[in-house]
């Protein structure tokens, strides 16, 4: 007989840290993005995703609202929007 | 194999964490054919709480301080197995794990020679306990066992040298990095891995929890450790000073003001004044001071 | 093949015939010989094997946990001291049920130092999830190491196994050992095939964080392993007995215990010298006889009962004691016979031999007759009241 014991790859993906957010978000305003993939790399979840330019996004249903994005932007293409904003 | 990332997003770290984005990095750095072996510490914690993991490579955590000790036996088995050219082999750990309780382990492994890189995320104390002094906490910083109080301005100990205790193994390749300036840690990551032998390098990451920053500052944190000389960004190779990034050194209150930790030393000149002569210590010792003003 | 052999030589040469793939050790006495040996065999090329060198048991321990993690049958010797300074990676192993065999050169622990046999280093460990075997003889050593192997590695079980040994008794007594051959040994342990391993093909997590709605089912899956393992012991050293002719019970042996009124139960190398009193009191007429536990973990509660629950007066010996409470062996033989219909009248225990105190065959004579009416719950054997004081003024 067994116990909980291992686990496979990527089951961290269940757990929705979007939900932690209670401050604010990075809102990509996607016009002056010129793709240098800084938010993509420094991003602690790993959720923004992106290639060409003004393509860069994060996932909101992991995204913690940290901020580091919107700190490293180059173009401050990425501002920081209150959480209870509607877009 | 997997189609999962290496490091998945779902993680428990705290918002703005230089500790799992350097995860990402090294792991991303290393690749798939890699297997990773963890202390206990955020980290593990964060990124392994059942039945979820953030792991898409293999990944084992046994204790405290062994990470070293189990990666030795994992490259052995390896060995014996005939697969470890083409698989690496991670040892990882806090500054905790890696400085005090996980030096031994980490002695033996970098004595017998083993095929493993060793990485240390060095937040500068044990974090995951709750903030408390270790053998890599900076001087006059405020832990929980280093406390600011009526007989106290923090930690009174220097860091412990730990790349040169690593460098004095003999070993092929040590190296320092910050999370701060991703590019040369994964260009470290990815010379390390390339080399065989054992291979330490220490990370700088900084924590938005116990240093008190705001958690949209982790990159500019950490890249100000770096620019003023507190955390210098060096190489070694078998025991030979091969690089030293230069920096035009910024003074060290720029880096002190952004952390609550360090918030009692701002208006106290005499203690700024040792921190600065630990940065000068270390422009002069590893010859940090940019000559030209190209340099970033 | 039978030679007259040393324990730890014999020790070594099966565990080379088992083939392991990593051995890391840290040298302790009694250990030594075994984990010399096997590096000579690694330098002389008869053992194909990465033989690590570690810099504390602590390590010993955490390299055979990867190893083992990493798919690779492991191997690892210790005593006392060093037991205990990898007690958390022994829990470690178990929680993690990773398979592996371990000799323990049982020895007695620190404060005082003393580096000479008694079992309470491995005794002390019987919480962790480890089965434990206890071998009389060299022959039975070789064998339960083998034995081990078997047990630990089969799917069901996948729990660690300590064989324990006498330290100095059997690993530097001589005695002759029938040494299996490499064919028999691969015909009765097959090559190690892991239920789960760190493999890059499949990318798995091991020893994840398990909070308070995840712990307790892991704890609840060892017992109730350890439960199984009480028929499948069995199972397998009857395997071994029609593949190598000697027959053992695994759990325990009864040694002339079907009329004995007084019967004293034990573990190790003792039982040796207890069969020998018993078969010298038995010329003489008397009615005595012995019960050999060779798993420890599990314990064998069913079949102590049955072998001991029609025997007037039974007499447990340790060679360890609970301080504070009372001696690790008699609790568990007692704990058996609570509130059962039938158990022995008498059972008195007996704690002799700590600290290497050699247990003649007058102290088993002594423990015979100072099994009486009265019951004895925990007395010392062959003290020396000369060395006691009772105060330091």
């Amino acid at each position: 007989m067994f116990g909980p014991l291992i686990v496979k790859a990527g089951t961290s993906k269940n757990n929705k840290t979007g939900s932690w957010r209670t401050e604010s978000r990075p809102k990509f305003l996607k016009k002056n993005c010129i793709a240098c993939k800084m938010c993509r790399v420094i991003c602690p979840e790993g959720c923004i995703t992106g290639d060409q330019k003004n393509s860069y996004d994060c996932d909101y249903a992991f995204c913690k609202g940290c901020g580091n994005c919107a700190m490293i932007c180059p173009k401050q293409d990425i501002i920081m929007i209150k959480e209870e904003a509607k877009e | 194999m997997s189609n999962e990332p290496l490091f998945s997003s779902g993680h428990t770290a705290c918002a703005g964490c230089g500790q799992s984005l350097a995860a990402r990095l090294v792991i991303e750095a290393a690749g798939a054919n890699t297997i990773v072996v963890n202390n206990t510490g955020c980290l593990e914690v964060f990124s392994t709480k059942y039945p979820e993991t953030a792991w898409g490579v293999p990944w084992i955590h046994s204790l405290f301080e062994n990470a070293a000790a189990v990666a030795s036996g994992v490259e052995g088995a390896l060995k014996y197995l005939g697969k470890k050219d083409s698989i690496n082999v991670i040892a990882q750990a806090g500054d905790g794990g890696t400085a005090d309780i996980g030096l031994q382990a980490l002695s033996g492994m970098l004595e017998r020679g083993h095929d493993i890189l060793y990485v240390c995320y060095d937040n500068e104390a044990y974090m995951n306990t709750g903030i408390q002094r270790s053998g890599l906490t900076p001087f006059d910083s405020n832990t929980t066992t280093s406390p600011l109080g009526a007989q106290s301005l923090g930690n009174i100990r220097p860091k412990k040298p730990m790349p040169e205790i690593a460098m004095a193994h003999g070993i092929p390749y040590v190296a320092t990095c910050s999370v701060g300036l991703t590019q040369d840690l994964q260009r470290k990551v990815k010379k390390a891995i390339a080399i065989k032998g054992p291979k330490y390098l220490q990370i700088h990451v900084p924590c938005p929890l116990g240093w008190r920053h705001e958690p949209g500052l982790t990159i500019q944190v950490g890249k100000l450790a770096v620019d003023t000389g507190l955390y210098p960004l060096i190489e070694y190779e078998y025991g030979k000073l091969t690089g030293a990034r230069q920096i035009q050194p910024k003074p060290v209150q720029e880096y002190l003001k952004t952390q609550g930790r360090f918030k009692h030393l701002l208006n106290n000149p005499q203690e700024l004044a040792k921190i600065q002569e630990i940065a000068d210590n270390n422009i002069k010792k590893y010859n940090l001071k940019a000559e030209s003003q190209t340099g970033s | 093949m039978k030679e007259f052999q040393e324990g730890s030589k014999a020790v070594a040469d099966i565990v080379s015939l088992c083939k392991p793939g990593v051995i890391s050790a840290y040298p302790i006495t009694p250990q030594t010989h075994i984990v010399e040996e096997l590096a000579q065999l690694v330098a002389d090329g008869k053992l194909n094997s990465q033989f690590i060198n570690v810099e504390s048991e602590h390590s010993a321990a955490s390299v055979v946990l990867g190893a083992a993690a990493t798919g690779v049958r492991s191997y690892t010797a210790t005593s006392s001291q060093g037991l205990f300074y990898m007690a958390e990676v022994i829990f470690n192993i178990a929680g993690m049920r990773l398979p592996l065999v371990l000799t323990c050169a049982n020895r007695a622990i620190s404060a005082p130092i003393n580096i000479w046999n008694d079992q309470q280093d491995s005794i002390s460990l019987r919480d962790s999830g480890w089965i434990q075997l206890y071998a009389e003889d060299i022959q039975e050593a070789v064998d339960l190491h083998l034995i081990g192997y078997r047990i630990s590695e089969d799917k069901s079980m996948m729990l660690p196994v300590m064989v324990c040994m006498d330290g100095f008794i059997l690993t530097h007594g001589i005695e002759v050992v029938d040494m299996p051959q490499q064919q028999e040994v691969d015909k009765f342990l097959p090559s190690y095939k892991p239920l789960y391993k760190l493999d890059v093909e499949n990318p798995i997590s091991m020893g994840l964080l398990a909070d308070p709605d995840y712990y307790t089912e892991t704890r609840y899956a060892i017992h109730d392993t350890m439960k199984d393992a009480l028929t499948f012991i069995p199972k397998v050293t009857a395997e071994f007995a029609k593949v190598f002719g000697r027959n053992y019970n695994g759990l325990l042996e009864e040694y002339r215990t079907k009329d004995a009124e007084r019967v004293i139960v034990s573990m190790g190398s003792v039982c040796g010298t207890i069969k020998e009193v018993v078969d010298e009191l038995r010329a003489k007429g008397k009615k005595v006889g012995l019960v050999k536990i060779t798993s420890f973990r599990p314990f064998p509660a069913a079949a102590v009962f049955d072998a001991l629950k029609d025997i007037p007066k039974v007499a447990i010996l340790d060679k360890s004691v609970s301080l504070g409470s009372y001696a690790p062996l008699a609790v568990e033989i007692k704990a058996a016979f609570f509130a059962k219909k039938k158990a022995p009248k008498i059972i008195s225990s007996f704690v002799a031999g700590l600290g290497g105190r050699d247990i003649t065959k007058d102290s088993i004579k002594e423990v015979f007759s100072l099994l009486t009416n009265k019951e004895r719950p925990c007395e010392f054997i062959d003290l020396k009241p000369e060395l006691l004081r009772e105060s330091y003024e």
